[in-house]
């Protein structure tokens, strides 16, 4: 049973499912006769709902398509606002991590007759690197451990207890094929039925919510504060999590997405002591998505903590809450989303329950290998002193600052724009301003039975090729419209792409002015 | 003491499924086997053996089965794009054939962005021409695109097909005994309702429509909403390829009975009697039937078998034929929620469907590896068949194709007395004793379930060929005196 967290007009499933069809090419029907057919598969999956490439993108490609042919679009190329994926928008991809995967998959190029040739195209400590992981890994081909291999395994234990001073256990380390599924094995194994109940944010990353349908387990929302930088409040946790009990939902657990996504906050040390101090007292276990961990755009005022770092922070008393977290290689500098690499650590979790966890990446044998090194070599970059340190420095820091720079462009393109206002990105790669619409506006989305800021999304991206994802996708208040977009096209590019969302803003105010 | 309070996850609360389902692949022998390997390199020497053979997984690349020279070429180049800038021509064409070079370049321009950005959901749509163009001309016979998923391995594309197919509890998937337990493993983690039908093991594992018709039957007349039907062909892990008759009859089988047929290929080119036996795709044989545009088909393939054995890459995609357009919408938004499949599994994919061509400089050393490489294959598969034919009590049905034997044991009174006596299944307790003494690790035949009163155990033939005789001996031995000594 869909339990329709989004207590907006948003676009219902039906709707949106009707507008995936129309959407893509038109056919006859095909139903007629079928064995499997729209009525008759998994209901989950039909109510499951996820925006980041869900109508607004589907029309985008189309769009992109189109223009191979057709110069009459009014933009010359469609830009993807909708997802971080920030290779797509020409972000390099760090050297050195590039020189080691690219050593790991040709192992023929390690052997000594070909040294003198290779020192020529790979320094030093790349060749060292791919010999060490190699070693460890035997072939890139082979099926690695369920839970990935031991070295990178204890390499990155070794790298969290750099990050937090706390120790880490191997064992409890899973690599995961990107984050998203470890946060899917997690929310499924919490799942015993329906009335299981996760508590996530809205707005949220639709992973979340998508996942939870398709699992079964019913959500139960904690609204995060705009008008308070995105704040969470440990009352306003505890109003959710009383309401949901009250009606009989088993809620056991709390999904936090720090820095967040959409909205970019960054959590106080204090405010996540009190998000674990609740977590112990409403027996709930805690999950930490950490992927923009290293997205930290107020290092001084806002700099990252990791729930791990704080939890054992808090010492003995607090030895016994249960908390997953979960990191990424798409995210940060580094991008590589392709990849599908990242790891998930488990903390105070019952050893029974992790011996189930096993028991599940078994099923899927082990986790792609170059996803695994490619997460040994985010946790385990060259130091100072390595041949590759200084290019790697160079790399990093270069696309930090430009990440900081466009964030802040943005923000102020977005708070200029009438009726528009924006928090500042703390963090992550997105903006998430709300836009107050005009009646007229509202109507004519009503019209078109879509959403509002689905209408204003599909608007903006017909006269500017810009796609961004309309913030009904990530759930809002009531009444509030919002969308989300990636601060990602590139700096060169970057102005002309302001200028053309506050020119399509101004256009679309006054056509729609009441 | 905060330590001592109840958890608030356990195994009693979690979800279910995943508590009830079972994967013997990697289960408790594979656990113990890796003990033992972790205690073979500390340096321990009162085990009766120096080294563990895992044999208990199509793992090939573990057992030093070398990769393919040009693929891996390839996949280096498009790691590491700076290697093809003109500058470096030189020097990277001292290390790099030039087709590897070319191709490269080619596929780094079809992706169009790095390929470390997520890509299309369903994969890159020209990795996916290249995949339809494989399966035309496998098959003789046109393929879309649109109607292609790239996917990590083929199991994670089986897993979402049984996902769409489950509607409730009471959704029936038949599946063949013995199978591959990937399959009851995913039905148990939906709560489906598995539908046995049983191979016979003494005409070389063979399957009969009319039997399965009545297992369908009385499924149904139970209330079960049975609606597919999963082939894995060639078998796993029972090796046994189809016949292009009874695959015609299998489809009109399909059509009569109003099932969807899912059809799992992934070992299409371990095929060891190409001449009696070849491999004939259920999308081939669809094509040939006269309900060639009805019956829906999901046919799945892998880059972890074959003779690339590129398992820890996760690549492989699965062919939707005559498939709801409203469904395939939402397969799409399925796979769309992951975001994508690795792309570096999407590459092999695509490079495993178009290998070097006669004329490229690559072919050569590319035929003398695949070649290389299947006929090792072949004779492993005839020596082990040959070891497990002469045992005491046992006997082996011959593989037509895939990596595994699955031989089937028959064990003393005594020994199946000193089973239960441990609450062990008889083939799990000779398992365990052969792991213990020889260090080589199968799989029980319980993990894929067999003919009731039957007991069985699978092993890959993937051991180094240089060291086969060595692990025929000790499989040998081990077997004597296991039958001695519960005689």
């Amino acid at each position: 049973m869909f339990h329709n967290i989004y207590r907006t007009t948003s676009l219902t499933t039906r709707q949106s499912n009707l507008y995936y069809r129309t959407l893509r090419a038109a056919s006859t029907s095909t139903t007629k006769g079928k064995v499997l057919t729209t009525a008759r598969i998994n209901p989950h999956i039909r109510n499951a709902e996820y925006a980041v490439r869900g109508a607004l993108p589907i029309r985008a490609e189309a769009l992109n398509k189109q223009l191979q042919n057709d110069k009459s679009l009014g933009f010359d190329r469609v830009v993807f606002c909708n997802i971080g994926n920030p290779q797509q928008l020409n972000q390099k991809p760090i050297t050195f991590f590039r020189q080691v995967a690219s050593l790991c998959d040709n192992p023929e190029l390690l052997k000594p007759e070909h040294r003198d040739d290779l020192l020529k195209l790979y320094p030093q400590d790349a060749i060292d690197r791919a010999e060490l992981l190699l070693k460890h890994i035997g072939s890139v081909g082979a099926y690695s451990h369920s839970q990935g291999i031991p070295h990178i395994r204890e390499n990155i234990a070794k790298f969290l207890e750099r990050r937090d001073g706390y120790p880490a256990n191997p064992d409890h380390i899973y690599l995961t094929q990107g984050a998203s599924a470890g946060v899917q094995t997690v929310l499924q194994m919490l799942t015993e039925n329906e009335k299981s109940g996760i508590m996530i944010p809205i707005p949220q990353y639709p992973l979340y919510s998508a996942t939870l349908s398709l699992i079964n387990a019913t959500p139960v929302p904690y609204y995060l504060k705009e008008d308070q930088d995105w704040g969470l409040s440990v009352e306003d946790l505890k109003k959710s999590v009383d309401e949901a009990r009250a009606k009989d939902v088993d809620v056991r657990a709390l999904a936090i997405i720090n820095p967040g996504n959409p909205t970019g906050q960054c959590l106080t040390e204090e405010n996540i002591r009190q998000i674990i101090d609740f977590c112990q007292k409403e027996n709930l276990v805690l999950l930490a998505d950490e992927v923009y961990q290293t997205n930290i755009y107020k290092p001084h005022q806002r700099p990252f903590h990791s729930f791990k770092k704080v939890l054992r922070s808090m010492g003995n008393d607090y030895n016994n809450v249960e908390l997953f977290s979960f990191h990424s290689t798409s995210k940060g500098m580094i991008g590589e989303c392709g990849r599908r690499g990242g790891y998930l650590e488990c903390v105070n979790i019952d050893e029974d329950v992790l011996a189930q966890l096993y028991k599940v990446a078994s099923i899927s044998l082990c986790p792609n290998v170059h996803g695994q090194i490619m997460t040994d070599l985010m946790t385990n970059p060259p130091v100072e002193g390595d041949a590759s340190y200084e290019q790697y420095n160079k790399e990093t820091k270069g696309i930090f600052e430009s990440l900081q720079r466009r964030a802040t462009k943005l923000a102020s393109c977005f708070n200029g724009l009438e009726n528009v206002t924006c928090n500042d990105a703390e963090g992550a790669m997105y903006l998430f301003p709300r836009v107050r619409l005009p009646n007229k506006a509202i109507k004519a989305a009503k019209d078109a039975g879509i959403a509002t800021d689905a209408f204003y999304a599909l608007k903006m991206l017909e006269a500017t090729g810009v796609c961004v994802i309309p913030g009904s996708g990530f759930g809002q208040e009531d009444n509030t419209w919002h969308f989300r977009s990636t601060f990602l096209p590139e700096e060169h590019l970057f102005d002309q792409f302001c200028s053309n969302i506050e020119k399509f803003h101004k256009d679309f105010m006054t056509e729609y002015r009441d | 003491m905060a330590s001592t309070t109840p958890k608030v996850l356990t195994v009693e609360n979690m979800n279910p499924h995943i508590r009830e389902m079972e994967y013997a692949v990697r289960g408790r022998l594979a656990i113990r086997a890796e003990e033992l390997r972790d205690e073979l390199a500390q340096g321990a020497t009162n085990l009766p053996f120096n080294k563990v053979v895992s044999c208990n997984i199509g793992n090939p690349q573990q057992l030093n089965q070398k990769p393919i020279t040009f693929f891996r070429q390839v996949v280096s180049l498009c790691e590491n794009p700076d290697l093809l800038e003109p500058e470096k021509e030189s020097l990277v064409s001292q290390l790099y054939p030039i087709d590897a070079i070319q191709r490269a370049r080619q596929i780094l321009k079809d992706i169009g962005a790095s390929i470390g950005a997520y890509s299309h959901s369903q994969g890159v749509p020209a990795l996916r021409k290249s995949v339809a163009n494989f399966i035309a001309e496998r098959d003789g016979y046109p393929a879309d695109p649109n109607s292609l998923y790239l996917t990590q391995g083929a199991s994670a594309g089986v897993q979402n097909i049984l996902s769409i197919l489950t509607q409730n509890e009471k959704t029936g998937i038949l599946i063949p005994i013995p199978q591959y337990p990937l399959y009851s493993a995913t039905l148990t983690l939906l709560g489906a309702t598995p539908v046995p039908y049983y191979l016979d093991e003494e005409s070389g594992w063979s399957l009969d429509v009319e039997e399965i018709r009545k297992t369908v039957h009385e499924a149904r007349s139970k209330g079960t909403d049975v609606r597919a039907l999963v082939i894995i062909n060639p078998g796993n892990p029972t090796g046994q390829c189809l016949e292009a008759s009874n695959m015609q009859d299998i489809l009109t089988f399909c059509h009569e009975e109003r099932l969807l047929l899912m059809a799992d290929e992934v070992y299409q080119t371990n095929i060891y009697e190409p001449e009696q036996r070849p491999f004939v795709s259920f999308k081939k044989a669809l094509m040939e039937h006269p309900q060639r545009d009805t019956i829906e088909l999901v046919s799945f393939h892998s880059i972890s078998k074959g003779m690339i054995g590129e398992c820890g890459r996760r690549g492989g995609y699965f062919e939707c034929c005559n498939l709801d357009k409203g469904v395939t919408e939402q397969l799409y938004k399925m796979a769309s929620v992951s975001l994508c499949p690795n792309v570096s599994g999407q590459i092999m994919t695509a490079l495993m469907v178009t290998p070097p061509k006669q004329g490229d400089p690559s072919y050569e050393l590319y035929q003398k590896e695949m070649t290389g490489l299947y006929e090792s294959l072949r004779r492993r598969s005839k020596k082990l068949e040959a070891v497990f034919n002469a045992m005491e009590g046992v006997t082996c049905q011959p593989a037509m194709g895939s990596m595994y034997l699955f031989p089937r044991i028959r064990l003393p009174e005594k020994a199946l007395a000193k089973a239960a006596e441990l609450n062990q299944k008889p083939d799990a307790f000779y398992c365990d004793q052969m792991l213990e003494a020889t260090g080589v690790c199968v799989v029980p035949g319980s993990g894929f379930a067999q003919k009731d009163g039957t007991w069985h155990f699978r092993s890959t033939f993937l051991p180094e060929e240089s060291l086969f005789d060595e692990f025929c001996g000790h499989l040998k031995d081990f077997h004597a005196n296991f039958m001695a000594k519960y005689k």
